[in-house]
């Protein structure tokens, strides 16, 4: 089954970690993967940009309108995910768990299964 | 797909060889190279030479080389050679090694997940990229699936001396069924369930008697035998009551209630051939009326009691639904409320619309079709559970 894994993520919280906890954090994600390349539970991972880089676009009359900053103002912001194909729900929850950001009083770690699945499958 | 005769050939025999090498010598890994590097030999010989009186001789010759040569040329120091011995071409094993090789991919120690992946690799034949194309991964991730569940397998310390079929044989049916689900599910997948079945033929040329491989084996044919009806064009789903029944595949259903009657005379009634028997009773009814309703309710309440399990309680309701009436069919399931496994499930919230429907609370129904449709996660299922609650809505 397969599962998107999303790190929402409150920059306020990031900052005021400590060098050694960001250190941390970052070591728990590398030890995660490595885990889930070997077990071959990883499809992608993907760190986003900060939100003031993006831009929402729409289309009004054929024309298109671009407005900077993020569609939805919020202290808390999507940073990055983690699609996986596991043996079951528990499983997710069980890798969810091993997310550093989880451990941390204000990210969240946010599991929900894949409805539809195409592209990158020839990687 | 299409294969040539001498590629279904090959399909056919390379899992038995693989089977026979591999119960001489262990190694899982480094025969299933051999016998791929034989396979490929014979692809490229055979079509031009003819194929060879003894294809499984010859195959099993070929790859017993190969794998003499590569423990001699990369391994002599950590294996000893003299437990290597070339075969005797004439001593090719009576028996199918097919299903030595299914106990061992189906090894307990394995999630499902990989014993699935394993099956389909050795013993189906499927190449590492048509296994993950059919489960959406890319190549390189089930590359590495397939490669750790056979140093698991390893680990676990598996001796390929054949285990006792009785304690290995539901765990290789449950497998052989998970693959056949895939593959009836998604019907771009259609290929899984031809496979399922070709797999599980198989076993059951091996163990005729065993009641409960004929009862998968007809299981999978009757609910094969539907494939056509029970998908619109556009691949919406048509639920069993209003599928056009002169779709459904006489010959599978003919040759599935030849199954089922032949493993119902037996002593033994597990729970596959009690589902068979469950789709025999569908497969033979002209319509759903027509259906004997009261059969199915009784094979479902024997199938409750040998294998209880909520999702058969759950079915049950339907049948009881069609006996006695929808208010009986939905106090049944006012039982499962408090099941965890349940909990919020999809299928409880659709049957309970469904029934509340038939008993005339439409605007119940409706609502909880829309939130059956919320809870699923297949797009198929969704799309026609919004389509009912749209039917209730106008």
């Amino acid at each position: 089954m397969k599962f998107v894994i999303g790190m929402h993520i409150n920059p306020a919280v990031l900052d005021a970690l400590t060098d050694e906890e960001k250190a941390a954090i970052g070591d728990g994600h590398g030890a995660l993967l490595t885990e889930l390349k070997e077990s071959g539970e990883l499809i992608a991972t993907q760190a986003l940009a900060d939100p003031s880089q993006s831009a929402v676009v729409s289309v009004s009359g054929g024309q298109r309108v671009v407005t900077d900053g993020p569609f939805v103002e919020a202290k808390e912001y999507l940073g990055g995910f983690y699609l996986i194909d596991c043996e079951d729900r528990e499983r997710a929850l069980e890798i969810a768990a091993k997310i550093p950001d989880a451990a941390i009083a204000g990210l969240a770690v946010e599991v929900r299964p894949v409805m539809f699945y195409d592209g990158a499958l020839e990687a | 797909m299409t294969r040539s005769p001498v590629e279904d050939l090959l399909r056919e025999l390379t899992p038995q060889v693989l089977g026979s090498l591999v119960r001489r010598h262990g190694r899982f890994e480094d025969c299933e190279d051999a016998v791929q590097e034989a396979a490929v030999a014979a692809a490229l010989q055979w079509p031009a030479s003819g194929v060879p009186d003894n294809p499984r001789g010859w195959l099993l010759t070929v790859a017993s080389r190969r794998l003499i040569d590569q423990v001699r040329s990369d391994e002599a120091r950590r294996f000893r050679e003299s437990r290597l011995t070339a075969p005797d071409p004439v001593d090719v094993p009576a028996v199918d090694d097919t299903l030595t090789l299914l106990f061992l991919c189906c090894h307990p120690a394995l999630a499902h997940g990989s014993q699935i992946a394993l099956t389909l690799r050795a013993v189906g034949g499927l190449t590492t990229a048509e296994i993950a194309r059919a489960f959406l991964v890319p190549e390189n991730t089930m590359a590495v699936r397939i490669s750790r569940a056979k140093t698991q397998i390893k680990q676990a310390g598996a001796q390929f001396s054949a285990p006792d079929p009785a304690q290995r044989l539901p765990a290789v049916l449950h497998v052989l069924y998970l693959i056949f689900n895939e593959g009836y599910t998604a019907h771009h997948r259609a290929d899984l369930a031809a496979e399922a079945i070709r797999l599980t033929r198989a076993v059951h040329a091996q163990l005729p008697t065993d009641s409960e491989v004929a009862g998968l084996l007809a299981l999978m044919l009757l609910t094969n035998s539907r494939r056509a009806a029970r998908t619109t064009p556009a691949g919406d789903l048509v639920p069993l009551d209003e599928q056009d029944r002169t779709l459904w595949d006489r010959e599978l259903i003919g040759e599935g209630m030849g199954l089922v009657k032949a493993a119902l005379a037996g002593p033994a009634l597990g729970p596959y051939l009690l589902q068979a028997a469950i789709a025999a009773t569908h497969a033979d009814a002209p319509t759903t009326a027509g259906t004997d309703w009261r059969q199915v309710h009784a094979l479902y309440l024997i199938l409750e009691r040998i294998a209880p399990n909520p999702m058969v309680t759950l079915n049950r309701a339907i049948a009881v639904a069609e006996v006695d009436g929808p208010e009986a069919g939905l106090s049944l399931l006012a039982g499962l409320d408090t099941d965890k496994r349940l909990a919020g499930h999809h299928r409880l919230l659709s049957v309970r619309a469904h029934l509340l429907e038939k008993a005339g609370d439409l605007v119940a129904a409706h609502d909880l079709y829309r939130h059956a449709a919320k809870a699923t996660t297949s797009l198929a299922e969704q799309r026609y559970l919004l389509a009912r609650a749209r039917r209730l809505a106008s």
